[in-house]
C-alpha cells in the first residue's frame, strides 16, 4: 500500500499544470509507467527481464481498436463495457501464452525469447490486414463517453490514468504478499526447492506472466485512447526497447521505479530537442542508459533511496 | 521443380550468411554466457569499414580482413572497457550491450549517413553464371558464400576442438572457476574470445555488404536473425548455429517464394515451436 | 551524463512554471514536424530547409508580423508525429503546422487536425492517398500530390512510347507502394497493358532471390516500387541471376544514390523510366531560380533541393502567400486565412500552377524521367515528359475514381 502513495504527488498536477503538461507529460508518463510496471513486476519478483510488454499492451490496444469506434473499415463495434473487459482478458491471455512459451527460460534466455515473440507479433500485425489493418493500423479511436463526460477530455482522462496507475501499484503490492505472490518470489530465488516441496513451477511462472499481461493490458487501453490510434509501429522494436529503457532507468528493484523512469523518459523525449541536437538523440538515450547501468544498477529509484538514506543518517547524526 | 530447387539453393546460401553472422554470437555465449546484443552493431561496423578498405585498396579480400579486424577491435574494447567490469552479472551485461548497440548505431549513422552501401566485388564474382542441369542464371557470390561458411565453420570447429586455445575455451565453458584456479588469466581470455566473436561478426558484415547490402537497420536485422538462429540451434553450440541457420534460411526463402505475406512470421513460428519442445534449442545442452 | 539528465528535468520544471506566458499576439508561430533522427535525418533536415527558405524569402515577416518557427522531430512513426504536433499546439501555441514527412504520419496528423479546429495543418511531404481523398479534414491542406499522382505519365509512357504490354510488379508490402502501383496501373491498364502478377515483399527483406526467379518470363518489363536498400538488393540480385527485363521505377526506387552506387546492375537501368514530382537538376527557369535561392541560403545543404525541401517549401510558401493576403489576420479560428489558402494559386518551382481541389489536395506537376549515361560515364536521371495539372483522381471523374475503393494488395487489378 505504501508505495502507492508515491503516486500521490501526481494527483497534485491538475492544480498547476495546463492541458499539455497534464496529459502529454504526466499522463503519458503514467501510462508508460503502467506498461513498464508490468516489466518491473516480472523483473523484481520473478527475476525475469521481459521484452514482451509492448506486445501485451498492443494486444489490448488492438482489441479496443478492432471492437471500438475507429475510422478504418476493419472490425465491428461493440459497447465499451464489453470491449474493455475483453481487452483486459486478451492481454492477460497473451501474458499466459508468452509465459507458457518462456516458462522454462530464465535470465538472458527469457530476454531473447520474449524479444523474439515481440518481434513476431510486430511482423504479424504489419502483414495482416484482416484483423490488424497491416502497416497503417487503426486510427480515429475514441475513448467512450460516460454520463456526458468524454473520458478523453484532459482532466477526466488524467484522473482515470492516475487511478489505473494507483490500482496497478496496489495490485502488485497486494499480490506479492499473497500466497501465490510469495510462491513466485520463491521460484525466483530457489526454483528447485519449490519443486522439491511439491509445487509445480510452471503454473506459478505462467500466472506471474498473466498478471504482467493484465497490467500491461490496462496500460495498453489507456495508451490507445491517448494516441487515438494504433499500428504496427506501436508494437515495433522502438516501443519494445523504450519500455525496457524506462524500467531500467527507473530501477528494476521496486515497482515505483517504473513511474520514475517513465517521467524521466517522457521529459527527455519531449524536451531533448530544445537542449541538444535532436539528430544525436539516440546517442544521448544510449549514454544515459549505459551510465545508469554502470553507475546506478538500481536506477533512479535506487539512487534516490541511497541519497535519502545518507540524508537521514546525517540528520540523525546532527540530532545526537 | 526447377523453381523449388532454386529456392532451396537460395535457402542454403542465405543459411550460409546467417551462420556466418551467428557464429561469433554463439561463440561468445558458449564460453562467457554473455548475450552480446551489440553483435549486430559490430557486424554493421565491420561492413562499413570493409567497404572503406575495399574501396581504398580495390582488393576485396582486404576489405573482409579490414572489416573483421575493426569489429574484432570493437568487440575487445567493449569487453575490456564495459562488459568485463561486471563479468558474471549476465543481465547487466546484456542491458549494457543494448545501450552500446543504441550508441553505436547512432554514431555509425552520423558518420556513414542513412544511405545504402554495397561492397564492390572482384569481377570474377560480380556477375552470375548458368547453373548446370537447371539452366538458369545464378549469382556467383552466393555459391562463394556457402564455401566461405563451410571454411569458417570447419576452422572454428578445429580451433575449438584441436588447439590449446580451444581446450581452454572448452574448459572455461565447463568450469570457469577451475580455469581461474589453474592460473589462467580469465579476463584476458574473455577479451580474446570477444575479439574472435567480433572478427566473425565483422567478416560476416563485409560478406553481407557484398552479397546483399548494408544500411542503418541492417544491424537489427542480423541481430534478430542471429538470435533466432542461435535460440533454435542451441545457444553456445557451433553445430547448433549451423543447423539453426539452415532451418531459418530455408524457411525464409520458402516463405518468400510460396507465402510472401506471412513469410517473415514463419521463422519466428519455428522458433516458438522449437522452444516449446526443447527450450535449450535443438543441439543445446540443458542448463540444469 | 546522469547530472545532465537531472539538469534537463530541473529546467523542465522551470519551464513548467513559465508555460503560462502568452505569445506576443503579433507573432505568427509555425510549428514544423520532420524526421530528424534515424536513417531519414539528413532528408528530414532538408524539409526544414524548405520551410526556412520560404520564410527567408518573405523577409521573416508577413504584413508586419514576425514569423517564428519551432521545430519538432518525429521518428517516422505516426505516434511520434502526433506527440510532436500536440506539443507544438498545446505547449508552444503554434498557429500553423507544416509537416510531416511520411505517409502514415500524414494520416495521423489528418486525424489529429479534427481535434484542433483552431490550428491549420499544411502537409509536408507525406503522400498517402487517403490523407485527403477519403475522410478529409477541413483544416488539413496538402500543397502537393499523393503517391499515385507522383506516378502519372509513366504508365502511358511505358505502354505507348516503350511498347510494353505486360509488366510484372515487385513492390514493398505497405500503403505507399500500393498507391504508387495504383498510379502506374491506372494509366497502364487503361492504355491496354496488363499486369499478370504483383509480388508484395515485406519491407526490409534482404534476400529477393526467390522473387527474382518467380517473375514470369513472358513479361516485357518489371515495375519496381522499392526504396533504399531494398531497391539496391533487388536490382543487384535480379542482375546476378541473369534477369534481363527492362526496369520501370517508382518515385523512390531510382534515386541518385542508387545511380552512384557500384555494381553491374546499373547498366541495366539505362533508359529506365520513373515518375517523380521533383527532379533536382531540372532545367526549367523557375526551378533554376528556386535551386539558386536554396544554394545561396544553405551553402552546406545538398547540391540541389530534394523532394523534401521542395514540398515543405511549397506548403510554407502557400501559407505565407495566404497570410499576406489576409495581412496576418488569424482571428475567428483562421477562417479568412483558410479561405485564402483554399483559393490560392501560385507558380510552383517546377513551373506549373499550384491550386487545390475540393479536398484541399494539390493539383500538381509531375515528371517522367529516364536514366541516362552522362559523358563521363556516370548515370543520372533526365526529364522525358512533364505532365501539368495532375489531380488526385488522375484525370478520371472523381466519383468514379472514388468508387474503385481504397488501394490494397489486390486493388487495382488487370491480369
Amino acid at each position: 500500500m505504501k508505495s502507492a502513495l508515491f503516486i500521490l504527488p501526481f494527483a497534485l498536477v491538475p492544480f498547476f499544470a495546463n492541458d499539455f503538461w497534464l496529459v502529454q507529460i504526466f499522463g503519458r508518463a503514467l501510462i508508460l509507467g503502467v506498461i513498464a510496471l508490468s516489466l518491473t513486476f516480472l523483473a523484481a519478483y520473478l527475476g525475469v527481464v521481459s521484452f514482451a510488454q509492448a506486445t501485451m499492451a498492443g494486444v489490448s490496444g488492438y482489441t479496443v481498436a478492432y471492437f471500438g469506434p475507429n475510422s478504418v473499415d476493419v472490425g465491428r463495434e461493440l459497447p465499451f463495457y464489453v470491449v474493455l473487459p475483453l481487452a483486459i482478458i486478451m492481454a492477460t491471455l497473451s501474458g499466459v501464452i508468452i509465459g507458457l512459451i518462456a516458462r522454462r527460460s530464465q535470465g538472458i534466455y527469457a530476454i531473447m525469447i520474449t524479444l523474439a515473440v515481440g518481434v513476431a507479433f510486430f511482423y504479424f500485425t504489419r502483414q495482416n490486414y484482416t484483423y490488424f489493418n497491416g502497416w497503417t493500423g487503426f486510427s480515429g479511436i475514441r475513448a467512450p463517453e460516460i454520463a456526458g463526460t468524454n473520458l478523453r477530455d484532459p482532466l477526466p482522462f488524467y484522473l482515470l490514468i492516475i487511478s489505473v496507475a494507483m490500482l496497478c501499484l496496489m495490485l502488485v503490492n497486494g499480490f506479492i504478499k499473497s500466497p501465490l505472490g510469495l510462491t513466485i518470489q520463491a521460484v525466483r530465488d530457489a526454483p528447485k526447492r519449490v519443486l522439491a516441496i511439491g509445487i509445480p513451477t510452471t503454473p506459478v511462472i505462467v500466472s506471474a506472466y498473466a498478471i504482467a499481461g493484465f497490467i500491461a493490458g490496462s496500460g495498453g487501453i489507456l495508451n490507445v485512447w491517448y494516441q487515438e490510434r494504433i499500428s504496427s509501429f506501436s508494437v515495433g522494436l522502438g516501443p519494445i526497447v523504450d519500455i525496457l529503457v524506462i524500467a531500467v532507468i527507473g530501477g528494476l528493484k521496486h515497482p515505483i521505479g517504473a513511474f520514475i523512469g517513465a517521467l524521466a523518459f517522457v521529459l527527455l523525449d519531449t524536451f531533448a530537442v530544445d537542449f541538444i541536437d535532436r539528430e544525436r538523440f539516440n546517442t544521448l538515450i544510449g549514454l544515459v542508459l549505459l551510465a545508469i547501468i554502470m553507475g546506478a544498477p538500481d536506477g533512479l529509484h535506487g539512487l534516490a533511496k541511497s541519497w535519502l538514506a545518507r540524508f537521514k543518517k546525517r540528520v540523525a547524526e546532527n540530532q545526537v | 521443380m526447377t523453381f523449388f530447387l532454386i529456392v532451396t539453393l537460395n535457402g542454403l546460401t542465405l543459411a550460409a550468411l546467417y551462420f556466418l553472422a551467428a557464429s561469433g554470437f554463439t561463440l561468445i555465449f558458449g564460453l562467457m554466457r554473455t548475450v552480446n546484443m551489440a553483435h549486430g552493431a559490430l557486424l554493421l561496423l565491420g561492413g562499413y569499414v570493409g567497404f572503406e578498405v575495399a574501396r581504398a585498396t580495390g582488393v576485396w579480400p582486404l576489405g573482409i580482413l579490414g572489416g573483421g579486424l575493426a569489429a574484432a577491435f570493437g568487440g575487445a574494447l567493449i569487453q575490456f572497457g564495459i562488459l568485463g567490469r561486471f563479468q558474471g552479472d549476465e543481465l547487466r551485461q546484456t542491458l549494457a550491450s543494448i545501450a552500446i548497440s543504441i550508441i553505436m548505431a547512432d554514431l555509425m549513422l552520423w558518420y556513414w549517413g542513412g544511405i545504402t552501401y554495397q561492397v564492390a566485388l572482384p569481377d570474377a564474382l560480380a556477375g552470375g553464371f548458368k547453373l548446370p542441369l537447371l539452366g538458369v542464371g545464378y549469382a556467383s557470390i552466393r555459391l562463394v558464400l556457402i564455401a566461405f561458411a563451410v571454411v569458417v565453420g570447419i576452422t572454428l570447429w578445429l580451433i575449438i576442438a584441436k588447439t590449446r586455445l580451444g581446450a581452454i575455451i572448452r574448459a572455461g565453458v565447463d568450469d570457469r572457476e577451475m580455469l581461474r584456479a589453474l592460473g589462467f588469466d580469465v579476463a584476458k581470455i574473455f577479451i580474446i574470445v570477444f575479439a574472435l566473436g567480433g572478427l566473425l561478426a565483422g567478416m560476416a558484415g563485409v560478406v553481407a555488404a557484398s552479397a546483399l547490402s548494408i544500411a542503418p537497420g541492417t544491424d537489427l536485422q542480423f541481430l534478430l536473425s542471429s538470435l533466432v538462429v542461435v535460440i533454435v540451434g542451441g545457444m553456445g553450440s557451433v553445430g547448433g548455429a549451423a543447423l539453426g541457420a539452415l532451418l531459418i534460411g530455408l524457411a525464409e526463402q520458402y516463405g518468400l517464394a510460396y507465402a510472401p505475406t506471412y513469410g517473415v512470421v514463419f521463422t519466428f513460428a519455428i522458433m516458438v515451436f522449437v522452444l516449446a519442445v526443447r527450450p535449450q534449442g535443438l543441439l543445446g545442452r540443458s542448463e540444469t | 551524463m546522469f547530472t545532465k539528465l537531472k539538469t534537463i528535468t530541473m529546467t523542465s520544471a522551470l519551464a513548467l512554471s513559465a508555460f503560462a506566458a502568452p505569445a506576443s499576439a503579433e507573432d505568427i508561430k509555425i510549428g514544423v514536424i520532420s524526421i530528424l533522427e534515424g536513417a531519414f535525418a539528413a532528408l528530414g533536415q532538408d524539409g526544414i530547409r524548405g520551410v526556412e527558405l520560404a520564410i527567408a524569402e518573405a523577409g521573416g515577416e508577413v504584413a508586419g508580423n514576425d514569423i517564428e518557427i519551432i521545430v519538432m522531430s518525429s521518428d517516422a512513426s505516426p505516434d511520434s508525429a502526433v506527440n510532436a504536433a500536440r506539443k507544438l499546439i498545446e505547449q508552444d501555441g503554434v498557429d500553423l503546422i507544416v509537416g510531416p514527412l511520411s505517409g502514415s504520419e500524414g494520416l495521423a496528423l489528418r486525424d489529429l487536425s479534427k481535434s484542433f479546429p483552431a490550428v491549420t495543418f499544411l502537409n509536408g511531404s507525406s503522400a498517402a492517398q487517403d490523407t485527403t481523398l477519403r475522410d478529409s479534414s477541413d483544416n488539413f491542406f496538402r500543397f502537393g500530390g499523393d503517391g499515385a499522382q507522383w506516378m502519372v505519365g509513366v504508365g502511358s509512357y511505358a505502354h505507348d512510347d516503350l511498347g510494353y504490354e505486360k509488366v510484372a510488379v515487385v513492390a514493398e508490402d505497405y500503403s505507399f507502394p500500393y498507391t504508387q502501383v495504383l498510379g502506374f496501373m491506372t494509366e497502364f491498364c487503361a492504355a491496354g497493358g496488363t499486369v499478370p502478377e504483383k509480388f508484395w515483399t515485406p519491407i526490409g527483406a534482404k534476400d529477393y532471390s526467390s522473387i527474382v526467379y518467380s517473375i514470369p518470363s513472358d513479361v516485357d518489363a518489371v515495375f519496381v516500387a522499392l526504396g533504399g536498400a531494398d531497391a539496391v538488393n533487388f536490382l543487384t540480385q535480379y542482375n546476378q541471376a541473369g534477369g534481363t527485363k527492362p526496369i520501370i521505377g517508382g518515385s523512390i526506387t531510382i534515386d541518385q544514390s542508387i545511380l552512384d552506387s557500384e555494381g553491374p546492375f546499373k547498366q541495366q537501368l539505362i533508359g529506365a523510366p520513373a515518375g517523380t514530382p521533383t527532379v533536382s537538376d531540372y532545367d526549367g527557369a523557375e526551378w533554376k531560380a528556386f535551386s539558386a535561392s536554396y544554394t545561396e541560403h544553405f551553402p552546406d545543404g545538398f547540391t540541389a533541393p530534394s523532394i523534401f525541401a521542395h514540398h515543405y517549401y511549397m506548403s510554407a510558401h502557400a501559407a505565407i502567400l495566404a497570410l499576406e493576403e489576409v495581412e496576418g489576420d488569424l482571428s475567428g479560428d483562421q477562417a479568412a486565412f483558410r479561405a485564402a489558402l483554399t483559393d490560392l494559386e501560385f507558380v510552383t518551382p517546377t513551373g506549373g500552377t499550384m491550386r487545390l481541389d475540393e479536398n484541399r489536395n494539390g493539383i500538381v506537376d509531375n515528371f517522367v524521367t529516364e536514366v541516362f549515361e552522362r559523358e563521363d560515364g556516370t548515370l543520372g536521371n533526365r526529364v522525358v515528359k512533364v505532365v501539368r495539372d495532375v489531380d488526385q483522381s488522375l484525370g478520371q471523374d472523381p466519383a468514379t475514381f472514388l468508387a474503385q475503393g481504397s488501394v490494397s494488395r489486390d486493388n487495382p487489378s488487370c491480369p
